[in-house]
């Protein structure tokens, strides 16, 4: 090639360029800030997402948080530990029982004591009712951020039932507060096994009708499939947690990897995983969790040891000095305690790594070049509870 | 159409009489239409396919609540965004309400029970429901609000994408019964054999059936029901074009959703099931005048059962995805049909 | 076997809710319309949901076991028990004994507007004076008239149910709810028999009145 030719064939380049520049000068239209929320019926809470749109497109997204802080971590450090359990109920308040046990797992840790069989089993079988009083409202409320009506309203007629059960056990519908250190406050009241039987076996069919209802649905599936999609080392790399990484397809679940004292190993179920990592792959793998749950909860219902609740534990509790990190797989991911004392009746600090935090941290990675419905498809399927994201 | 003008003049009314008498019959059927369909519907179905009870105090059964609610929204202040365009705002709910009362001219109910019988009713109906469209654009635009504003765009991508398949639907029945006018499509369904067994007459919904399911889908959209509701979209735009609306004018808007419903489910009803005519009576007799309207009111709430048994079922598709199905799918098939129609029609 | 689309299966799971919610009961009764029982609402000021026994709704107050010895106040979170008392003379438990000193509440108030309903309190206490009922409804116009004072507290005794018995296989004792008579938690009677109440057989006579 002479470099004639190669001059003329850069010239020609240049000018297609230039023209091409012109053109898009011309048609570029503004950018538009769109706030969403912080009060918006798809953040359910105060969650803000600061958007930056063309057209419909979405060019940045930014999730603002901290409209819902009530500054639990320092709250935890003018409280005596059984106090503590209290505040901690408040911050995923739909599946509360379960943020209750990694604390109390972290200070029985501190102060060298292990709850008693029973106790375990019974904690393992609330921790599973509050995984499905939790789950299966998401359940539903993808609906309603796709717009479909109905399924939430069957998800709350369904999940009372679960909360009935808890509420039969514990007094408290949303928050138990039931856990102690070194056991439970109380026992199963007589009868409690069957009904929860009966109400497991009712979740089941929730299930199969939101399968029918929601997941089997066309229209479902063309709004959330590649929706939102979130390979596995992205996942890795934001910290996200639960489910969220498993319908990335990371074979990740602390039950059953890091089982930290509860009856999770007694019991005979599986982790479910999608390799997707879209919005379509994160409600089924929800949704396959809820019917595990109600599994290990039969299961476990079947095999209560007798014995005592309640390890011997000073009335008056003193932790020793010392520090412990204790995690579990609650209903929206990894939740943990760090906990350390100072010795004396309060924790001297008290970290809760909470898992909606870090599931939200992934929005503005993933939500670039979406549409504005996907944005509410997305937030929806990530699941994410505003206490638990400002706790 | 000479029919009600001898109806007219065996009474010894004047045109200006028989107007509006016309029209205040009109008057009364239009909210009423609005209340039923609201209270069956909007309220005691989509409890029921959800467990619940509905409304149970205002009234036996609940029936007065829509009454209530629409005192309580006149009560309600009215208010206008500060940087709204006052005049664009406040019309926009009016020309909403106007599309859908203005359907309901060349609805027939019965030989002669039909305020206006246009020659060219259906094409009428057809250009009178897209102004609602406008009014929503208006809607969205005058709110000074940007999630109004998204919602208003989508109403008019959607108007585009909709109307079209809407019409064509239309094209196929018109091509059988050989006219625009409303009265000749229901004769001609009355009229007509299937296989020479002219009992039942020849509904359209069973030559038609394509059609039949087109139009519903795409009234579906022009009524902005789910799974076509993006420019409403609560979770998502918190309730489009109509986020800035409040009492009266809120509940004008509410009012001409649900009479554009059951003006519709009429629509289909006289194109696809036969219309207000009944099995063994003449086409003429005058007491269809009576029995028309409630054989009608039957088969428009059969149609408008299965509008929002979808609308309480289904979730809700993205706007580009609307598009697509509407110009990949819908339109072809609509196309196809008349093609098809008009075969049938020249060879037959 | 060909799988339904999904459309047409998530029209079905409406109508047979529609189905099973206005025609609950079977067999011939079928056609008749029932929704109030096919239904999951509870009309509620009509009628009312039943909490389980153990429901946290409100606290109860058994004042003749209270020694106001402060620890429910001193362990609640937020600090929304207001206790004051003062001590009396009563009379030795055993003829020739030493005269023993008696705490009295004076006063004894929990501020419902604070209260977490954490049950802290009724767990710590060592004197089973404190219960839980499950009673809900005692909502307010005004936020202070939810301060319930020691005389609402102890009116609230009358609705504290037996405790459970336990699953089988537990080791936890079923506890008891104090016996408590008709008149007993009125506090005009309480502060004129005074004596009385505190006198050597005082659970004789509690058990006798109820
Ligand atoms: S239940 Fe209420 S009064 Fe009792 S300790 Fe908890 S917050 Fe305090
Ligand atoms: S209620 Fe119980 S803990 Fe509270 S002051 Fe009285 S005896 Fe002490």
């Amino acid at each position: 090639m002479t470099a004639a030719t190669d001059l003329r064939s850069q010239q020609a380049y240049v000018a297609a360029q230039a023209a091409d520049a012109r053109v898009n000068v011309e048609l570029d239209t503004g950018d538009m800030t769109l706030n969403i929320g912080p009060q918006h019926p798809a953040t359910h809470g105060t969650l803000r997402i600061a958007c930056q749109l063309d057209g419909e497109q979405v060019i940045s997204a930014e999730p603002l948080m901290g409209y819902m802080h009530r500054g639990y971590e320092k709250l935890c450090e003018v409280r005596t530990f059984p106090q503590c359990t209290t505040l901690i109920n408040r911050i995923d308040w739909l599946g509360s029982f379960a943020n209750e046990v990694p604390f109390i797992l972290a200070a029985e840790q501190l102060m060298g004591i292990e709850a008693p069989p029973r106790a375990q089993w019974i904690r393992t079988i609330l921790f599973e009712l509050s995984r499905i009083a939790n789950v299966s409202l998401f359940l539903g409320d993808m609906g309603v951020q796709v717009g479909a009506l109905t399924p939430v309203f069957f998800a709350f007629r369904d999940r009372e039932r679960v909360l009935n059960q808890i509420e039969a056990v514990t007094g408290g519908r949303f928050h138990p507060n039931f856990d102690r250190i070194g056991g439970l406050k109380d026992d199963l009241p007589r009868g409690w096994i069957d009904e929860t039987h009966a109400v497991m076996a009712k979740m089941r069919g929730f299930c199969d009708e939101m399968e029918d209802l929601l997941m089997g649905n066309e229209i479902f599936q063309t709004r959330c499939r590649s929706v939102g999609v979130i390979p596995g080392e992205v996942a890795l790399d934001f910290g996200l947690s639960g489910a969220n990484l498993r319908a990335s397809g990371v074979d990740w679940d602390l039950r059953r990897d890091a089982n930290p004292g509860l009856a999770w190993d007694e019991v005979d179920w599986r982790v479910w995983t999608h390799p997707d990592g879209d919005s379509f792959a994160r409600y089924w793998v929800r949704l396959q969790e809820t019917r595990e749950a109600t599994k290990i909860v039969d299961q476990l219902l079947d095999s209560i040891p007798a014995g005592p609740i309640m390890a011997k534990v000073p009335r008056i509790i003193k932790v020793p000095a010392g520090e412990a990190y204790v995690s579990t797989e609650n209903p929206l991911g990894e939740m943990g305690y760090y906990v350390v004392s100072k010795g004396g009746l309060e924790p001297f600090r008290v970290k809760i790594r909470t898992p909606s935090f870090s599931n939200i941290s992934v929005v503005p990675w993933v939500m670039r070049g979406t549409y504005v419905p996907d944005i509410i498809t997305i937030l929806g399927s990530l699941y994410f509870i505003l206490g638990d994201i400002d706790r | 159409m000479s029919g009600a003008a001898e109806l007219a003049g065996l009474l010894g009314l004047a045109y200006w009489a028989e107007t509006s008498i016309k029209l205040g019959v009109a008057l009364i059927v239009i909210p009423t239409a609005a209340l039923l369909l609201g209270y069956l519907f909007l309220l005691k179905m989509m409890a029921f396919m959800q467990s619940r009870l509905g409304p149970q105090d205002v009234g036996p059964y609940g029936t007065l609540q829509l009454i209530a609610d629409a005192v309580k929204f006149l009560q309600k202040e009215d208010i206008h965004p500060a940087t709204a365009d006052r005049r664009v705002f406040r019309a926009a709910p009016v020309v909403v309400l106007a599309s859908s009362f203005l359907l309901f001219v060349v609805l027939p109910t019965g030989p002669d029970a039909v305020v206006e019988n246009l020659d060219t009713g259906i094409f009428y109906a057809m250009a009178v429901s897209s102004l609602s469209v406008l009014g929503v654009l208006m809607a969205g635009w005058a709110s000074a609000n940007k999630y109004a504003l998204l919602g208003g765009l989508r109403a008019a991508g959607q108007l585009i994408a909709y109307e079209l398949p809407l019409i064509l639907a239309v094209m196929g029945v018109v091509i059988q019964a050989d006219s625009l006018n409303l009265q000749e499509i229901v004769r001609a369904q009355a009229e007509g054999e299937i296989f020479g067994f002219g009992l039942i007459g020849n509904p359209f919904i069973l030559t038609q059936f394509i059609g039949f399911l087109i139009f519903m889908i795409s009234a579906q959209a022009e009524l902005t029901q789910t799974p076509f509701d993006m420019p409403v979209a609560e979770t998502e735009l918190v309730g489009g074009f109509h986020v800035e609306y409040t009492g009266f004018r809120f509940l004008l808007f509410f009012m001409a959703e649900v009479a554009t419903a059951f003006a519709f489910s009429a629509l289909a009803t006289v194109m696809f099931l036969g219309g207000w005519w009944i099995p063994g009576f003449d086409f003429d007799a005058p007491a269809l005048n009576v029995l028309g309207p409630v054989v009608m009111l039957i088969k428009i709430l059969v149609v408008a059962f299965i509008i929002f048994w979808i609308r309480f079922t289904y979730p809700r598709l993205r706007e580009d995805q609307l598009q697509k199905f509407a110009w990949k799918v819908l339109i072809p098939l609509s196309l196809a049909n008349i093609v098809v129609t008009g075969i049938f029609k020249v060879v037959v | 076997m060909p799988q339904l689309p999904g459309l047409l299966k998530g029209l079905g799971v409406t109508a047979r809710t529609a189905a099973r919610t206005l025609f609950p009961k079977r067999g011939l009764r079928t056609l008749i319309p029932a929704p109030q029982q096919g239904s999951v609402t509870v009309q509620y000021p009509h009628e009312k949901e039943a909490p389980p026994d153990r429901a946290r709704g409100v606290i109860a107050l058994h004042e003749e076991n209270c020694t106001a010895c402060m620890l429910c106040s001193r362990s609640c979170p937020d600090w929304c028990i207001y206790i004051e008392g003062h001590k009396v003379k009563a009379p030795p438990r055993r003829a020739g004994g030493a005269v023993r000193s008696v705490n009295v509440v004076d006063r004894f108030d929990i501020d419902y507007a604070l209260c977490m309903y954490c049950g802290i309190c009724v767990e710590v206490c060592p004197f089973d004076a404190l219960f839980w009922s499950p009673e809900y409804e005692y909502s307010e116009p005004h936020i202070a008239d939810l301060l319930h004072d020691r005389i609402r507290l102890s009116e609230w005794m009358e609705t504290v149910p037996a405790f459970e018995d336990y699953e089988p296989g537990s080791e936890q004792k079923v506890r008891k709810v104090p016996d408590f008579g008709p008149d007993d938690f009125l506090p005009e009677r309480k502060l004129a028999d005074d004596d009385a109440v505190l006198a050597p057989a005082a659970d004789a006579a509690t058990s006798a009145d109820g």
